[in-house]
């Protein structure tokens, strides 16, 4: 019997049974658009972080005060310790030859005036390597210069949503902001870094010499000027491992740590915490794949129990069927077709599915102000409709073994 | 065509083994026409299924068209009877959802045939029904039905064809009709063999076997 007889033979079987057929079909359906859906969604936000995590800076490293807490920890919440100051960040600078731009960084919540308005906000301390450490690119005017911070100037550059809340449609830069009671003239607006990684979007920065000088002046217990972290970039991806040693070093040095004796800093790289997020992703898709994989498992056995019941019903028809000289292969590949262009449909269904959630999803996302890569990777599509068409396969052959195996005198004598 | 010899045939039922034909040798000629009749239980229906290559002796050799067919395996027997056999049933055995045309075209599907509507077409021709091959089974009388039967049975021009009681869900004027169809059929030259219990049936055929206790009673 040739293949496309077979196939036209079983569609025509199977619609005539078209409720039957549907609600079979729904099991794997339901199956596919599972699979679709979810590891589209989850590979789209694990791009989506990456990218912010890559917007945090190239081969950064971050300094925290206080001890490590755990694996993921960023060592308590920032600023909550003042071991770090600004001489150690010099030192890093300095003395670790791996690492090529050190931004150390104080932050304090201010009160900032424009105008009308009051605005509650983060206001950062940094140095002019900062925005390079942390990839911070500049909207409008320029960021904090070298002058600036030698000279403690009063400038501020606004992060781009602090600047709508602000001035609004007007343009920022040249504007003068009060902070404390002192002013400080607006010469830079950032550009936006999206959502996860985005407080800075929200925050201002001024010299950090400014900073210590007019908003805050703690002191360390050694006598130096804290800061709330430092950021450091490695030459390298391959140095960075090599930097992190040596900061840890000049730091344990510095404050004495000795041995044995736990750290009072944390250094995190990026690469490390971006390893780790990665990890939870595979354990996610991994989740997700067997979930999908049990509604698939359960849809093989809807198609098994109805192939079942088809065989019972149609004993005569095998019967005539072999009467008129059909081979039991003849009768195998008839029902192992039905079973596959079931589950096979069934996919096909569960892929425009899943493609639908995916978009519905991205939209809704996008509407609550999250863009998200709305793409179902073909290699999940391939994969999906894959394990259906075996899953049919599978469940349509020992159904397909019964049917082949009745005896045509018995079959025709059937009721 | 149809050389038996010492046919026997046994079925167990668990322990006991109860005979269904012990002993039977008849022959068969080419062209002929001939009525199997005996009481239920006498083992005509058995003697049917194994001349239909649908069931193997249990001894005996059985030659059809000049072939030992007594020792061939599950796919030869399926060869034979899609290609030298046609079957006709009491019930009409024709599938429910699909046209006359496709059920004239079943047999060759199995054999591989082109141009299958063609010839089924023909076939249709041939049984008079040629108007209604778009019709599904439901739409048709019970005479039409097995008409089509019929054709089904001609599609692959068969060496035999082996009618099982084909009157037997029939009125007695749709009964001469196909009767008479059958005789034309038989004139073609094609060998036809069928059970009935009706003599007014048996009486188109050439001769009858009488079939008792599994033994032929009268073949003549």
């Amino acid at each position: 019997m040739k293949i496309w007889v077979c196939f036209a033979t079983a569609l025509k079987t199977l619609l005539s049974h078209k409720m039957r057929s549907i609600l079979t079909m729904l099991g794997i359906l339901i199956g596919v658009a599972a699979v679709i859906s979810m590891v589209s969604l989850v590979r789209a936000e694990q791009a989506m972080v990456q990218q912010s995590f890559e917007s945090l800076g190239t081969n950064l490293i971050f300094v925290t005060p206080g001890a490590p807490s755990g694996r993921m920890g960023m060592g308590g919440v920032l600023g909550t310790t003042q071991t770090l100051t600004l001489e150690d960040a010099e030192a890093i600078a300095r003395d670790a030859p791996s690492v090529s731009m050190v931004a150390p960084m104080t932050q304090t919540t201010t009160q900032i005036v424009a105008g009308g308005e009051n605005v509650g906000c983060l206001t950062l301390g940094v140095t002019p390597e900062y925005q390079h450490v942390r990839n911070f690119e500049v909207d409008q005017g320029s960021f904090i210069t070298e002058q600036d911070y030698k000279g403690r100037a009063r400038v501020i550059v606004l992060g781009n949503q602090l600047a709508e809340t602000l001035f609004g449609q007007i343009s920022p830069v040249g504007q003068s902001v009060r902070i404390n009671g002192r002013q400080f003239r607006v010469i830079g607006v950032l550009k936006g870094k999206g959502e996860v990684f985005g407080v800075e979007d929200q925050s201002a920065m001024v010299p950090l010499s400014t900073a210590q000088a007019v908003i805050s002046s703690e002191r360390a217990g050694s006598g130096g000027h804290t800061v709330q972290s430092i950021s450091v970039q490695a030459r390298s991806k391959e140095a960075i491992d090599t930097a992190h040693w040596e900061i840890s070093n000049i730091l344990r040095q510095r404050h004495r740590i000795i041995e044995g004796e736990d750290d009072d800093f944390t250094v995190m790289s990026m690469d490390a915490l971006l390893g780790t997020a990665d990890q939870m992703y595979v354990i996610g898709e991994l989740i997700m794949g067997a979930i999908a994989g049990i509604s698939l498992l359960v849809g093989g056995i809807g198609i098994m129990n109805i192939m079942l019941v088809s065989v019972t019903e149609r004993t005569r028809e095998i019967g005539l069927r072999k009467a008129v000289g059909a081979k039991r292969r003849d009768i195998t590949t008839q029902f192992l077709t039905e079973a596959t262009v079931l589950s096979f449909c069934g996919g096909a269904m569960g892929v425009g599915l899943g493609w639908l959630i995916v978009r519905v999803s991205a939209n809704a996302l996008a509407n609550m102000g999250l863009p998200f890569p709305a793409i179902v990777p073909s290699d999940v599509i391939a994969l999906a409709v894959g394990v259906a068409i075996l899953v049919g396969l599978v469940s349509g052959i020992y159904p397909a073994i019964r049917a082949a195996r009745l005896d045509p005198i018995e079959a025709l004598r059937h009721e | 065509m149809v050389e038996l010899e010492s046919i026997t045939k046994v079925y167990k039922a668990g322990r006991t083994e109860v005979p269904a034909l012990r002993g039977i040798s008849c022959r068969i000629k080419p062209g002929e026409m001939v009525a199997i009749m005996g009481p239920s239980g006498s083992g005509k229906s058995t003697l049917m299924n194994i001349i239909g290559c649908l069931d193997k002796a249990t001894s005996g050799q059985y030659r059809l068209d000049g072939i030992e067919v007594s020792k061939l395996s599950d796919n030869k027997l399926a060869e034979i009877r899609n290609k030298k056999i046609g079957f006709v049933f009491q019930s009409f055995n024709l599938l429910p959802r699909t046209t006359a045309l496709a059920n004239v075209e079943l047999p060759l599907i199995y054999s591989g045939s082109g141009n299958r509507s063609q010839r089924a077409l023909q076939a249709l021709e041939s049984v008079g029904l040629a108007h209604r091959i778009k019709h599904r089974p439901s739409e048709l009388a019970g005479g039409e039905q097995q008409r089509v039967a019929i054709a089904r049975a001609l599609v692959n021009d068969p060496a035999l064809i082996l009618a099982d009681e084909p009157t037997g869900n029939l009125d007695t004027t749709t009964s001469k009709e196909l009767m008479l169809l059958f005789k034309q059929l038989n004139q073609r030259g094609i060998t036809i063999v069928l059970v009935t219990h009706e003599p007014y049936i048996a009486a188109y055929t050439q001769r009858t076997i009488r079939i008792r206790d599994g033994q032929i009673e009268v073949s003549g």
